[in-house]
């Protein structure tokens, strides 16, 4: 196969998958719906979800403009009628393929089954930047949405012409416009069918009545579910390339080691396996898969020492010490300083969030293909197109030459070792010239994946003779590096001395730092270090669920310090209609009584509430918990979650992710923290680096807030930011210690209770 | 190369292996294109290659191919297809329990072990079952939920 062009030589291992998906098995919940929902329907499956590869008529396409202000980079409608969109914006197991679809549908007026998804291919997909910050539905869904109820207009105008009829008696429904009266229509692939809207995304192109949805706000069910349950949904890490070979990456034993000298020789017993070095990358390529990885593991290699590392003991400590970039003011409000100075009632804590690994199921992999002065890769990253940019620099290829398509990955929450194993591929690639194919194992994932960053919060804070917040101060320590990332550069790259693009964003990390109430006297400070103790990146919704840990636990503590209900006394404190809704929802979930914490023991209740970045998703979550005195372990009995994010696109899906953002959090919280020494990682596997186990799952009540009528915010993220806090109150009311560091283990909570008992 | 017969989901397939030590997860999945089975951690801990053999769900990553001649091996392709699921898949299917979906066949075939020793499973049961099974999503509520419905329990 050409390297750039289209990808047919591609296929899933797993032979049919797709084409089963087309057959005639539409679910019946989804069948019911549509029909009720007055749509047209009948007898087709969503068309194919995956890659482009898997859609022969997206291939056809291939040439089609890219520009995000044109309709026809979003958008196409075939001769059949059915209609294809080009999204920038990839699904990552969050929903975004039926969201989307679902947005598109209503305003287009088409089944959401006669919609195939074309995601994160560069040669096909706008850019519409990385799927990153909860911004797939509030960004990409919107955009999309605009250019589907411009392109209706423009169906809508067509139809006029052809039927001789004003617009204004026009509607379109069901891949078709007719008269709202009744009456013959016109359907939409006799009116553009094959060919280009040429129009530009009109951003006035109105947008149907919230109260006239047939689509959105219905719980639809995802269309890649069905092949993911029956083994067929075709990850990245299943899909074979003509001519494909094996690659394994042998990484240093020490961070920042170079690598002095390989002995070739001691893989020779391994038939067909090679060795590929440039400069300190070291790699092997082999036919098969498990001659890969067995050669990786046998090759000897000597290497020089690394650069010390601080060592996860030493991480905490090592903040405070610096070097630092700058100091930067976040919010300064009233004279905070002044306002603690003469308070009568004042208090001090401070927090620790330690580094946290992706830790996704699978281990990274990548296909690629680098020959003849072009290269396609497949690849599992979040942001095809600015990785195109990072694989064109590092290949010295021009832009136009380099191709990259999504396919599936294992979850990925933020940028996990994805970007590096195509890079991987992409150097081993180029060196053997044919398709290669690299899958990290468990240990290069928990080992080398950029981490979540450590990040460490002192707070200060004064009640007024009222009970109130009367003063706050924030002063945060994180890396700098975790805010725009000169320095994280590709693992591959860095070895081999190549050059790289500017490394990616860990995301707004300072976020969220400031008391979500009213306090009129405020100071919110960030001491940005110059580096991080390992490769960081961006985490799910990034610094905030620590931000958040340590805001909502300390305004807990001045609750507590002021003799108040944790609820009344942030109800207290809040003026958006919409932040009290959900603090009083997520209360009434659990059957929240008031009175002030410590409770009498037993089971616990704590509550947190965020405003997302301060301008997007509110939620509040409030929890049960107890605790073992004797063994320390902690047991989350209820976890009640209030979630208003605005218009809601998909009510399932908005819970799908809010049950994922508490339990991925619950386990960084009670379980997880990456643990090196001074050459490595070496918390590397499930056991070093435990995550959550289904014993462990409590009891999870939602209640979506649906505001249809207003715009839709994000719902990947902000649920997981008040976790910790909702678990460390919860903990202090059922047992009066206050966990003011992460991870939650059963034996610090001894030591807290030991150390109670003292006091 | 030794060549071996597999009983692979009620059909006997001849692999082709350099050392019977190679884990099953690979052959199955690099030389039988069954690649529902992921590789997860290669050490057992995960679940995520989940097959049957005889009846019990193994991990498929740290089975010796070797070791699986003359059993009876069922992968989650041998459950149900697309088209036509297996009531246990159909349950995920109604739950919409997967996310990501890289562990869910694992989880299915765990499932699935424990549903044909105890079809009325609850809750409580499905929680120990799949102890051995990690869901990074965070799926596990509707997991569970789906492994009680096709148990023929309430929700």
């Amino acid at each position: 196969m050409s390297a750039a062009g289209p990808p047919q030589g591609a296929r899933p291992l797993g032979g049919t998958a797709r084409s089963a998906a087309r057959g005639d098995h539409m679910n019946l919940t989804r069948r019911e719906f549509i029909q009720a929902g007055g749509a047209l329907v009948v007898g087709f499956a969503f068309n194919g979800n995956a890659g482009a590869q898997r859609l022969p008529a997206a291939e056809k396409a291939i040439g089609k403009t890219l520009d995000a202000s044109e309709v026809d980079g979003f958008l196409a409608i075939g001769a059949d009628s059915d209609v294809t969109i080009y999204c920038g914006k990839v699904d990552l197991g969050q929903g975004l393929r039926i969201a989307v679809r679902q947005m598109a549908a209503e305003e287009l007026g088409c089944a959401v089954d006669r919609i195939a998804l074309v995601e994160g291919d560069t040669a096909l997909t706008p850019d519409q930047g990385p799927t990153a910050g909860s911004t797939g539905v509030m960004r990409g869904g919107v955009q999309i949405r605009q250019a589907a109820a411009t392109a209706r207009e423009a169906l809508i105008g067509l139809a006029a012409e052809r039927l001789g009829k004003p617009r204004a008696e026009l509607e379109a429904v069901g891949n078709e416009v007719r008269p709202k009266a009744g009456g013959a229509g016109v359907r939409f692939g006799e009116l553009v069918g094959d060919r280009r809207f040429g129009i530009k995304v009109d951003p006035k192109a109105p947008l149907k009545d919230p109260a006239t949805y047939v689509v959105v706000g219905k719980p639809l069910p995802r269309p890649d579910v069905r092949g993911k349950v029956t083994g067929r949904h075709p990850f990245v890490h299943d899909v074979v390339v003509d001519g494909m070979v094996h690659g394994a990456v042998v990484r240093p034993p020490a961070v920042g080691a170079t690598l002095v000298e390989v002995d070739e020789a001691s893989i020779r017993s391994i038939p067909g396996a090679r060795v590929v070095r440039v400069r300190d990358f070291l790699a092997i390529v082999a036919p098969s898969e498990w001659d890969a990885m067995t050669a990786a593991r046998s090759l000897k290699a000597r290497w020089s020492e690394g650069r010390a590392l601080v060592g996860d003991a030493g991480v905490r400590a090592s903040m405070k010490a610096g070097p630092f970039e700058a100091d930067e003011s976040l919010v300064k409000k009233g004279d905070a300083k002044a306002a603690l100075a003469s308070a009568t009632k004042r208090l001090s804590a401070e927090y620790y969030w330690p580094m946290h690994s992706h830790a996704s199921m699978g281990p990274s992999c990548a296909i690629a293909d680098v020959r003849d002065g072009k290269a396609t890769i497949w690849s599992a990253s979040q942001a095809t197109h600015r990785f195109r940019e990072t694989i064109s620099r590092l290949l010295g290829l021009p832009r136009e030459a380099v191709r990259v398509i999504y396919l599936d990955g294992a979850g990925c929450y933020g940028m996990n070792g994805h970007d590096d194993a195509a890079a991987d591929a992409a150097l081993i690639s180029r060196a053997v010239g044919k398709p290669v194919r690299v899958q990290w194992t468990r240990a290069d994932e928990l080992g080398w994946d950029p981490k979540g960053p450590p990040q460490l919060l002192a707070l200060e804070g004064a009640l007024g003779p009222d009970g109130k917040i009367a003063a706050w101060r924030t002063e945060m320590w994180i890396p700098k590096a975790t805010a725009s990332l000169p320095n994280m550069p590709l693992l591959g790259p860095e070895a081999a001395g190549l050059p790289q693009t500017q490394g990616i964003t860990t995301g707004l990390i300072s976020q969220n730092g400031n008391p979500p109430y009213t306090v009129a006297n405020q100071d919110v400070v960030v001491h940005w270090l110059k580096d991080a103790p390992l490769r960081p990146s961006n985490l799910r919704a990034p610094g905030k669920i620590a931000n958040g840990f340590a805001v909502e636990s300390f305004t807990d503590e001045l609750a507590a310090a002021a003799g108040k209900d944790a609820v009344e006394f942030r109800l207290a404190g809040l003026t958006d209609p919409r932040g009290i809704e959900v603090v009083k929802r997520a209360a009434a979930l659990i059957g929240w009584r008031p009175r002030p914490s410590p409770g009498p023991g037993g089971v616990g209740r704590g509550i947190a509430y965020l405003h997302y970045k301060n301008n997007e998703t509110y939620v509040a979550i409030a929890m049960e918990a107890e605790v073992d005195k004797a063994s320390g372990a902690i047991r989350v009995r209820r976890v009640g979650c209030a979630h208003d994010c605005g218009l809601v696109i998909n009510p399932d899906g908005v819970k799908a992710q809010v049950e994922g953002s508490i339990l991925q959090t619950l386990s960084r919280t009670i379980h997880e923290e990456v643990k090196f020494d001074k050459a490595r990682v070496t918390s590397l596997d499930f056991t070093s680096y435990p995550i959550l186990r289904f014993t462990e799952v409590p009891e999870i009540l939602i209640d979506v807030v649906m505001r249809q009528n207003e715009p839709p915010l994000g719902a990947g993220e902000a649920s997981a930011t008040p976790v910790p806090a909702a678990l460390a109150n919860a903990v202090f009311d059922a047992a009066g210690i206050r966990l003011r560091t992460v991870p939650f283990t059963a034996e610090r909570v001894r030591a807290a209770l030991a150390q109670a008992n003292k006091a | 190369m030794p060549s071996l017969v597999l009983n692979v989901n009620g059909g006997a397939r001849t692999v082709d292996v350099r050392e019977i030590e190679e884990p099953l997860l690979f052959v199955l999945r690099n030389q039988l294109s069954l690649t529902g089975a992921k590789y997860g951690c290669g050490l057992g801990q995960c679940g995520a290659c989940t097959v049957l053999i005889d009846g019990e769900a193994v991990r498929s990553c740290v089975v010796p191919v070797g070791t699986a001649v003359r059993k009876s091996i069922t992968t989650i392709e041998g459950l149900g297809t697309e088209a036509k699921p297996h009531p246990l898949q159909e349950a995920f299917i109604e739950a919409q329990a997967a996310q990501c979906g890289y562990c869910i066949s694992g989880v299915v075939m765990s499932a699935a072990a424990l549903l044909a020793k105890n079809p009325k499973a609850t809750r409580d049961d499905a929680k120990q079952a799949l102890v051995g099974n990690l869901c990074r999503c965070g799926t596990h509520q509707r997991i569970l939920d789906a492994v009680v419905r096709a148990a023929g329990g309430a929700k």
